[in-house]
């Protein structure tokens, strides 16, 4: 199998798998990186959301080839301890009910803030329509996203 | 049984031990069922049992730090942080002292461990606070031992006891002592107003593993030599297959192996066949999941039928034949129905139709199993562990206590983790391969192989009299199954002289069971919604009618009688307060739905707007009568949750059948709901002190009925069934 180097979370790591390997696949099966989410395989709901060069991006659509040298962020290099104001925002608003999405829309929230920092109600909502909750959990999210863009300035 | 001056008197002996830690400490293990039934005895003598029998646990350290090993899975409605909360505040310790872990899973009695259904902190309420208060008792007794004064004249604030002479001790210096003590008996529990912990805003205990990313769920789980499995499964319900040819799939990169699987399942086919199809699979096995995933897609296999194929069409066809013929079951029936309908001044009848919906858990279903010769190890997200167990020893012909089974967080529920059908492919295929397997859903699996909610139609007919309504005939014809039975005694039973519910039923190929609030979770809609219909006939204000009505029920000695209409009444007087139900802006068009499920009274109102003649629903207030919130935070999240859930589904929740095979197998054709399209919800308690009920289910029902009563009020079109946005079509393209 072809070898790739990738570099995640600060650490230059090298992986041995098939060209076509999805990069969320890689993340949890190889690197033991299980924070990011699979949810839907097809781009649609957001749970495997990562940073790649600081852009958020569904990694189950990403092959590995296509992100070779690449920088990438995943929810367990966002901070060192839970320190990210996004992250110090989802625990102030007691936002998760099971949990299992909020990574992806944790990632999607840090990448929208870095470029707005301060986005009106109806961006916030727009930004993050592409992260599916099956719990509904979004006005905390929305609201956790204020926080977090008030606590950024 | 909790008696009049706050203490209890049955013997806790039956489910509650403590023991000294060899560490240092005491341990304190309760059986969360037993305790759970004030009538329940332990079915063997508790004397001859260890701590394996007990399912929940308080562990005090001698310094003093509380750790409770929270018993119940966690689905994400909260009773991980909820049912601590009521043993800290019985044990009267400070929150920030006491670290909550799931319980130590036992690996013999495994079966009385408990999940869901709205019900874990009703039946929990008791024991819980029983359990909390016994030990706080025993560490009393055990320092007013060692200073040799009667303990009820010591005191207790935050794990530190203090007696008349204002000597200190706190808990972790009298664990020892305490461990050696007599379980006391007929402790008192503390009053409302006395409440330190229960009612504050408690963060979710495991919020820093989810933010951070850590391994919680099912398929975070990893073991030694692990395999995973890609299940390919029927393309239809009504298919088994017949041959499969697998050389390309055995030429991917990472798989080792694909095998033919089905012959265990068959030896539980009464059993299993309501929620997943006997017959033969093909599982592909290999090193990583994206190998078995593109293993499975190589795979080429030949199918035939072996039933019926259905289509929506069919259901449909069948379901109006229901309502339409005479063969009901009468569930229940007041009064003379008939002679109701024959005496009124106007009979008015409508019919509501749902479709199937599938459950669409964030996390797809997954299970790990090693069935080996010395043991059966299961490991996932699962709601009925004992059920699981039970049938996979069937299918091995093993002993139960040769299972070890660990549950894990679960990414959603919704009722899909009732049904362990991914748990015992995991088993079988293990078996067959000798191998530790992880069975992936993908997300077309998980849609395609579901335990959906079955479509229902309900036709509902009253008579009105002189004003009032004189009759109601409620008809339900469902697939599969019909509704539970205590539905039949939710209202308007006993506010309605005359009054009959009667049900019909399908039977269908199609897999389907619970999905959050069943029945309810539609029911709610046709009912409220025809209860405006009626009140505008009436020319009444709803929530008013409502109110009425619920005057008829009020003192009455019916005990099948399952709400309260003092109670409804409050909730729904609060709800119109807080909504400013009849007085708002220009432009805002307001509806109401009211409905008792899972022994909690809920009432809403959907604010809507019109933009450019779409309508968007802007804000839902939201009334709860749940008895004591235990933790305000979290009793909000389910009720914001239920309510935009039941929204979501109620306006866009469209599953068809075509031939046995579902139309949408991911959510680029099945539409969820998103963040822009959600309303604002606020949530108000009703305040009182009567024991706490659940509220994972119950905020979901009012939810589509209010929003369509607004929709009626903004556009003058009523909706008849869901989802909205199919009956909307024919006047605007797009809802949210």
């Amino acid at each position: 199998m072809p070898s790739y180097s990738v570099k995640v979370n600060g650490k230059s790591l090298t992986v041995n798998v098939d060209s076509d390997t999805p990069l969320l696949w890689v993340l949890r099966d190889e690197l033991n990186l299980v924070g990011t989410k699979f949810g839907c395989g097809i781009a649609q709901c957001g749970a495997c959301t990562i940073h790649i060069d600081g852009t958020a991006t569904r990694s189950c659509q990403m092959q590995i080839s296509m992100v070779d040298g690449m920088e990438i962020t995943t929810i367990e290099g966002l901070s060192k301890d839970g320190s990210h104001p996004v992250q110090q925002a989802w625990k102030e608003i007691d936002v998760p009910q099971c949990g299992y999405c909020q990574a992806g829309q944790m990632m999607t929230a840090c990448a929208f803030l870095k470029e707005n920092p301060n986005p009106s109600d109806k961006e916030i909502r727009e930004a993050m329509h592409g992260n599916i909750c099956r719990c509904a959990s979004y006005n905390r999210i929305e609201k956790a996203v204020k926080v977090a863009s008030k606590n950024m300035s | 049984m909790e008696s009049k001056n706050n203490t209890f008197n049955f013997s806790r002996r039956n489910f509650l031990r403590t023991s000294a830690l060899a560490s240092g400490g005491l341990l304190i293990g309760f059986n969360i069922l037993s305790a759970c039934k004030s009538d329940a005895v332990m079915p063997v003598d508790v004397e001859s049992l260890n701590f394996n029998d007990f399912n929940a646990f308080i562990r005090i350290s001698e310094e003093g730090y509380v750790t409770i090993f929270s018993p119940n899975p966690e689905i994400g409605q909260g009773v991980k942080t909820s049912m601590p909360m009521i043993i800290a505040e019985e044990l009267e310790v400070a929150w920030k002292n006491v670290f909550v872990a799931q319980g130590a899973l036992d690996n013999k009695n495994f079966q009385r461990q408990v999940a869901g259904g709205s019900q874990s902190i009703r039946f929990g309420w008791d024991a819980l606070r029983q359990t909390g208060a016994t030990a706080k008792q025993m560490l009393i007794n055990a320092a007013a031992k060692k200073w040799n004064v009667d303990p009820s004249t010591c005191t207790v604030s935050e794990g530190i006891i203090t007696n008349a002479n204002g000597d200190k001790l706190g808990y972790g210096e009298v664990v020892k002592e305490a461990a050696t003590l007599e379980v006391p008996e007929n402790v008192p529990l503390k009053k409302a107003k006395d409440y330190k912990i229960i009612g504050q805003e408690i963060t979710n205990v495991d919020i820093d593993k989810i933010v951070t990313g850590k391994p919680l769920f099912g398929l975070d789980y990893k073991a030694e030599g692990m395999l995973y499995a890609s299940v390919l499964r029927p393309p239809a319900f009504g298919k088994k297959l017949v041959s499969f040819d697998d050389t390309k799939a055995k030429a991917v990169n990472g798989v080792t192996d694909v095998v033919r699987f089905g012959e265990k399942l068959k030896k539980i086919e009464n059993q299993a066949s309501r929620f997943t199809s006997i017959t033969d699979k093909i599982a592909v096995i290999g090193t990583s999941t994206w190998a078995v995933m593109k293993g499975k897609k190589a795979l080429i296999a030949q199918w035939e039928d072996d039933g019926k194929l259905e289509s929506t069409e069919d259901h449909n066809r069948e379901l109006f034949k229901i309502l339409d013929g005479k063969k009901f079951d009468t569930r229940r029936e007041d009064g003379n129905i008939k002679n109701a309908f024959a005496k009124a001044d106007k009979v008015i009848e409508r019919t509501y139709e749902s479709p199937f919906l599938p459950h669409n858990c964030m996390e797809p279903m997954n299970f790990y199993a090693n069935i080996t010769p010395e043991k059966m190890h299961l490991v996932g997200p699962i709601q009925t562990p004992a059920w699981v167990s039970g049938m996979v020893s069937a299918m091995f012909d093993r002993k139960p206590d040769e299972m070890h089974l660990e549950m894990t967080r679960m990414g959603g529920g919704f009722g899909r983790r009732l049904y362990g059908d991914f748990a015992l492919e995991a088993a079988e295929i293990s078996g067959l391969t000798k191998k530790p397997i992880k069975v992936v859903f993908s997300r077309e699996d998980d849609m395609a192989a579901g335990t959906y909610r079955p479509a229902i139609k309900y036709r509902i007919k009253a008579s009105l009299k002189d004003g009032k309504i004189s009759g109601y005939h409620l008809k339900e014809a469902a697939i599969n199954s019909n509704m539970y039975g205590l539905i039949p005694n939710f209202f308007p039973a006993g506010c309605i002289p005359n009054y009959k519910v009667s049900t019909g039923n399908y039977k269908s190929n199609i897999t389907t069971g619970a999905w959050r609030a069943p029945y309810t979770n539609f029911l709610a809609f046709a009912e409220q919604n025809f209860f405006r219909e009626l009140a505008d006939e009436l020319g009444k204000d709803h929530p008013q009618l409502i109110i009425e009505l619920l005057q008829n029920v009020k003192g009455t000695k019916d005990e099948r009688i399952q709400y309260s209409g003092q109670r409804m009444e409050d909730t729904i007087k609060l709800v119109v307060e807080k909504s400013n139900w009849g007085n708002t802006e220009n432009g805002v068009y307001q509806g109401f739905a009211a409905y008792y499920s899972h022994n909690t009274h809920v009432a809403e109102v959907a604010d809507i707007v019109l933009k450019n003649g779409i309508p968007k629903v802007q804000k839902v207030t939201v009334a709860v009568d749940c008895g004591i919130v235990i933790n305000p935070t979290g009793a909000r999240n389910q009720l914001e949750g239920g309510v935009l859930d039941g929204i979501g589904h109620a306006m866009y929740g469209s599953f068809t059948f075509k031939d046995g095979r579902p139309q949408a197998v991911n959510f680029d054709r099945y539409r969820m709901i998103r963040m822009n399209e959600t309303p604002q919800v606020d949530v108000h308690f009703v305040q009182n002190e009567e024991s706490p009920t659940g509220l994972g289910e119950p905020g979901l029902p009012p939810a589509g009925g209010a929003v369509a009563n607004a929709i009626k009020v903004a556009t003058g079109q009523q909706l008849f069934s869901q989802p909205f946005t199919n009956e909307l079509s024919t006047k605007s393209k797009v809802l949210g």
